[in-house]
């Protein structure tokens, strides 16, 4: 049972999980079907496959408030659309440096492959990522430093 | 001025359990452009359908957010029911309150907030999103399929029976594939030729199906329901038209060129007729060979010729027509050995021979007429040895998959020759016996009876004594090494993916795998289709396989093209990339990223400050686009869009998971 | 003049001794320098490596670390296969890791780089240089001998090390040999394992090791059998005697195939003399007359060769003087005047 059941009003970290909706969406699912707990400081956002993930919207979601990014697509060799999810991998990874590079502690931004049947992945990798930032606090950003340059269309 | 209607679902006790459902539709009825949010026990249910129907009607609403479970479950339910409306079936938005929330949560006030959260999201979504409306693709009813071997065949005729029309390319120049070079059928053993040579008849005569052979597939474009595919027929030298396949030209040349169905253990001539029953039953001319066309020389077929049908200046033919569907066909071919086993003589001795040329020396119509004769000198081997999983199930040398086919024909190939060789000694070396399947393990047990003997070891080496070839293994059952004298040694190798499949995988956009196998769309749901929509596969092509099964594949195939032809028209996805054409730069990284090959670089005019200008602008093909959406973030310029889930309404439903 | 770094190892000068003398004796001929690494010690080979691996690379690779002291930039020469076997196995152990390289440091505690190339006389022999040199320098060619190229397991095995011919049908001893005006023949057991140590401890079973390379040889036809390494030549032509004695009891004729060193043949077809190569110290007493035997046959082969070559270009030269003079009638009977038909 995560603390933000028990102790309401302490800061809680915000955490925005993009899925894609072939491997880690039905993941997520079967997680409730089979009535698995995880905290609730995850909001799930749906994207058709992991290489729909734009960096902007991580960029957007770490500037606006959320404590921790986590990006999930199908195991490299399983998407949907054949090569989506290589295309995520080296765009993530190339992102993931440049975030460290500015300053961001690794645990904020992360990258995991969970399949449709990894129900259990996907409870305990939301558990262990909701954790990690709590043990980090809360994001304080130098807004301006990320922001510049990086503002969407 | 944008009118949300919002409807969240009870659904009983599931979400209601762990979800103030009427305190979420409180805060969703502040939220900014809802018109509208109510409740429902179960939404899915047909008065929960109409209910929301008569909300739409009464509050003038133009686009939804439904509060429910998963729209993997329900996202299409809420699509038809509001095709019925005067809503957009893409102005909608599911928020996942059951399988991600209620269901996942115990905490009562935890689960509403998170819930509230999820619609505040949704209606940020919908709220940017535009009407979208699939487009109608026609469907040409004819099927191409690429391969005339068994698989080819039974899929042409399954399609050609149904009424459709079926063009068979096929590169060899007659039909039959590997098939029609076997002797006999495990495990009924009942003649190839007898099973195969009818089919192939069928399918030359039948009215549906046209037979292109000595042919191969050059290019394809377009997308499912419209493949524009150019084949090139390689030059016959000979028209068809008027030959009449009597063959006399055949007896009269004077070339003689390793026959490559007999495996290489005969000669043809260079006009010739692939195998007796061939079809189409007409000879070509293997123009590499022949005096007349090389050096001008000879031309004895023609002035054999009673009919005048022999043209020494004919041309390759490439012609282009239009197909709705595609299955490949495209079979296989056997692993070289020779370089891979030098310790078995790497092609050095001339009886050390593969499992196919056995099936022709054992073949009543082969080169010896289906006398078991070694091909060095010509004696009737006595002692005989099986090597299995050559090649296969060995990645040090040659593939790590299991063949699939090669324990049966192996023993096949013992009986046959016990059968043929009463005093003759037949000994198999084998890693496992595999037989699962109808009458499989049977058939082993009755070739141990006949006294094949099991040796389970492999043979470290080959080599040759006075004509005798010697080999040398181990039997690891006993952990005793085996010295046999061996008069001939049969290779049971491994299936490799046919020659140039990878480049026609490419072309139609069909994944192969790290082996080269064409790659279904999905191991067991799909196991005939390919990532392509429109085309299929089946036989050897997608992976080893034996002939009921190939047989089991191409008749799926076949139901799913005819399925494909059945409708006039399909509907294409909507929500699939856009391009921003006064953003495009036309560099073109939006095309190298797309797996679908659907998008493409077009010249196209635009009128820029009241001047004609020509640029190069990407466009999409929406009958491949699949709606990935690689290519939106590739684009350096931000030209690329994904309809459904645009930049915009994504980075809304950020903003509003932010607030909470 | 090309140097290389020799190490001798230890049957050099004891059972390999016609192979140094034979070997001395070529690179002299065609120009190769062989200078010894100065306190060589045994490479270790297969023996130490039971003890320790350690054990087992220290050794090679102490004498590897003097020869870069004598000369980095030199290749070595180990005309014995095992000594071949063992440098390199060593070398490449050191080049496979910076880690592995500093473990062989602290264990020689001298200073090493394994920059050093290991060769075996067969590359040596195989160098462009060395092919061209022989080319010149024979002047008996072997033309009556029909040999059986033996490897033995160390010199191509494992292929991860030795990298330098094919594991299973080698050629680059059939190439010199070929080249020395020899006929190799194509047989299969080049690589097959003679037996070595096991000839000790377990002698009878092992015997029948290299009874099935003596009877492949001669089931193929050769008249001798050709070596690179002193324990293959010490195996099969010491113990053939042993072999021909339990043959005639089981009422199996003996083998008659003498076995050289493949320095030993390239010294006879440079001219050298048994003595002077060793072959007069073969276990196998008949190997000097063979030699004198198959010398003969060969200079009356090539006699034969010479006369039937100008026989051939004679015939030739009829042939086309015969055309030309059918050309020439032929041009005059067009230009007279009832020419054609008749």
């Amino acid at each position: 049972m995560s603390m933000v059941e028990t102790t309401p009003g302490a800061w809680e970290p915000k955490i925005v999980a993009f899925c894609c909706h072939w491997c880690t969406y039905t993941g997520a699912d079967l997680a409730g079907l089979n009535r698995m707990n995880y905290p609730a400081n995850v909001r799930v956002l749906r994207i058709p496959c992991s290489g729909r993930m734009n960096p902007q919207y991580a960029l957007d979601a770490l500037n606006k408030g959320c404590d921790g990014v986590l990006v999930c697509g199908c195991h490299p060799g399983d998407c949907h659309y054949s090569t989506g999810n290589y295309f995520a991998r080296r765009r993530m990874l190339v992102f993931k440096r440049l975030l460290e590079y500015q300053g961001l502690e690794p645990e904020r931004f992360q990258v995991r492959w969970i399949s449709g049947a990894e129900a259990g992945k996907f409870r305990d990798t939301v558990t262990e990522v909701v954790e990690q930032v709590r043990a980090l606090g809360p994001l304080h950003l130098n807004h301006e430093l990320v922001l510049s340059g990086m503002e969407v269309e | 001025m944008s009118r949300i209607g919002v409807f969240i679902c009870y659904c009983g006790s599931n979400i209601a359990g762990t979800v103030d459902v009427e305190k979420v539709a409180e805060v969703a009825r502040t939220l900014p452009n809802v018109v509208h949010a109510e409740t429902n026990k179960y939404t899915c249910s047909d008065p929960g359908q109409a209910g929301v129907k008569a909300a739409i009607e009464k509050y003038n609403i133009d686009r939804v957010v439904m509060g429910t479970c998963s729209p993997r479950m329900h996202e299409l339910t809420w699509r038809k029911l509001l095709a019925d409306t005067p809503v957009n079936p893409y102005m909608l938005e599911v928020a996942n309150l059951r399988e991600q929330c209620s269901w996942v949560h115990k905490d009562k006030e935890v689960g509403t907030a998170k819930a509230i959260d999820l619609i505040k999201m949704a209606v940020a979504k919908v709220d940017k999103l535009s009407p979208l409306k699939s487009t109608q693709i026609p469907v040409t009813k004819r099927a191409l399929v690429v391969g005339g071997g068994i698989a080819g065949m039974q899929a042409a005729l399954d399609i050609a029976d149904a009424g459709y029309q079926v063009t068979v390319v096929e590169r060899e120049t007659s039909l039959g594939g590997k098939m029609v070079m076997l002797d006999k059928t495990f495990p009924t053993m009942d003649c190839s030729a007898c099973i195969c040579t009818p089919k192939m008849s069928e399918v030359g005569s039948h009215p549906n199906i046209t037979v292109k052979s000595y042919a191969e597939v050059e290019s394809v474009e377009g997308y499912v329901g419209n493949f524009d595919v150019t084949i090139r027929e390689k030059a016959k030298y000979i028209d068809y038209n008027l030959c009449t396949g009597c063959g006399a030209c055949t007896t009269k040349c004077p070339t003689k060129v390793i026959n490559n169905f007999e495996q290489g253990m005969s000669a043809r001539p260079a006009i010739y007729k692939m195998f007796a029953q061939a079809v189409p039953a007409k000879p070509v001319i293997d123009a590499e060979h022949c005096r007349k066309i090389q050096e001008n020389k000879c031309g004895a077929c023609a002035k054999i010729c009673p009919t005048g049908a022999i043209h020494y200046d004919d041309e390759d033919k490439v012609t282009t027509e239009r197909y709705g569907a595609i299955v490949l066909t495209t079979g296989y071919q056997l692993i070289d050995w020779k370089p891979l086993y030098p310790e078995y003589g790497g092609g050095k001795y001339p009886d050390v021979i593969t499992g196919l040329q056995f099936e022709r020396l054992v073949n009543a119509s082969g080169p010896t007429e289906g006398h078991i004769l070694r091909p060095s000198d010509g004696k009737e081997p006595k002692n005989v040895v099986i090597i299995k999983c050559v090649g296969s199930r060995d990645p040090h040398k040659g593939v790590a998959y299991c063949s699939r086919a090669c324990c049966m024909y192996g023993a096949k190939h013992a009986h046959q020759f016990l059968d043929k060789v009463p005093d003759g000694r037949c000994f198999v070396f084998y890693m496992d016996v595999r037989t699962p399947g109808k009458g499989y393990d049977e058939f082993y047990m009755n070739t141990l009876q006949d006294g094949a003997q099991y040796l389970r070891g492999r043979v470290s080496k080959i080599y040759k004594e006075g004509d005798r070839l010697v080999c040398l293994g181990e039997d690891t059952l006993t952990s005793a090494q085996i010295r046999i004298e061996a008069d001939m040694v049969v290779l049971e190798t491994a299936m490799v993916p046919a020659e140039g499949v990878d480049k026609l995988g490419s072309m139609l956009g069909v994944t192969r795998d790290k082996d080269l196998w064409l790659t279904e769309a999905h191991a067991k749901l799909r196991p005939v289709e390919t990532n392509t929509a429109g085309v299929f596969l089946a036989g050897v092509a997608q992976g080893p396989k034996d002939i009921p099964d190939t047989v089991c594949q191409a008749g799926a195939a076949a139901s799913k093209v005819i399925g494909l032809l059945n409708h006039d028209h399909l509907e294409s996805n909507p929500q699939i990339s856009r391009v921003n054409e006064a953003l495009c730069q036309g560099d073109g990284a939006c095309v190298n990223i797309c797996p679908y090959h659907a998008i493409t670089l077009v010249q196209k005019q635009f009128r820029e400050n009241s001047q004609k200008i020509t640029r190069t602008v990407a466009s999409v093909n929406p009958g491949l686009c699949q709606g990935c959406g690689a290519c939106t973030v590739t684009c350096r310029a931000g030209a690329m869009d994904l309809l459904g889930y645009t930049n915009e309404s994504l980075m809304r439903e950020v903003d509003a998971l932010c607030q909470w | 003049m090309t140097t290389y770094s020799y190490f001798p190892g230890c049957s050099a000068n004891s059972t390999g001794i016609s192979y140094t003398k034979s070997a001395d004796f070529v690179c002299k001929k065609i120009g190769i320098e062989l200078e010894e690494i100065p306190e060589w010690c045994c490479c270790g080979t297969s023996a130490a490596k039971l003890t320790s691996y350690d054990l087992g690379y220290a050794l090679p690779s102490r004498s590897l670390a003097l020869a870069e002291k004598l000369d980095a930039s030199r290749p070595i020469v180990a005309p014995c296969a095992g000594c071949y076997a063992a440098l390199k196995d060593a070398l490449v152990y050191a080049q496979a890791s910076k880690e592995n390289l500093e473990h062989v440091r602290d264990m020689i505690n001298m200073p090493y780089e394994a920059s050093v190339q290991v060769m075996n006389l067969l590359e040596v022999f195989s160098t462009q240089e060395a092919k061209d040199a022989l080319q010149q320098q024979i002047t008996k060619p072997l033309s009556a001998f029909k040999v059986a190229c033996y490897y033995g397991c160390a010199l191509v095995r494992p292929v991860e090390v030795c990298k330098f011919d094919d594991p299973e049908d080698p050629q680059s001893m059939d190439t010199i040999m070929r080249l020395a005006g020899a006929e190799p023949i194509d047989w299969s057991f080049k690589t097959e394992c003679c037996g070595a140590a096991q000839q000790m401890a377990v002698p009878k079973p092992s015997r029948v090791l290299i009874e099935r390379i003596f009877q492949n040889a001669e089931a193929n036809g050769a008249n001798a059998i050709v070596t690179a390494c002193p324990l293959c030549w010490m195996n099969l032509d010491m113990r053939v005697k042993a072999i021909n004695k339990e043959r005639a009891e089981a009422g199996k004729p003996a083998f008659d195939l003498p076995v050289f060193f493949f320095t030993e043949l390239l010294g006879v077809a440079l001219g050298g003399d048994a003595k002077t190569l060793g072959i007069d110290v073969h276990f196998q007493p008949g190997a000097p007359a063979f030699i004198d035997q198959k010398v003969k046959e060969s200079a009356q082969i090539e006699e034969e060769r010479k006369l039937a070559a100008a026989e051939e270009a004679r015939k030739l030269e009829e042939r086309a003087a015969k055309l030309a003079a059918k050309k020439q009638a032929k041009a005059e009977d067009v230009h007279s005047p009832q020419g054609g038909e008749q």
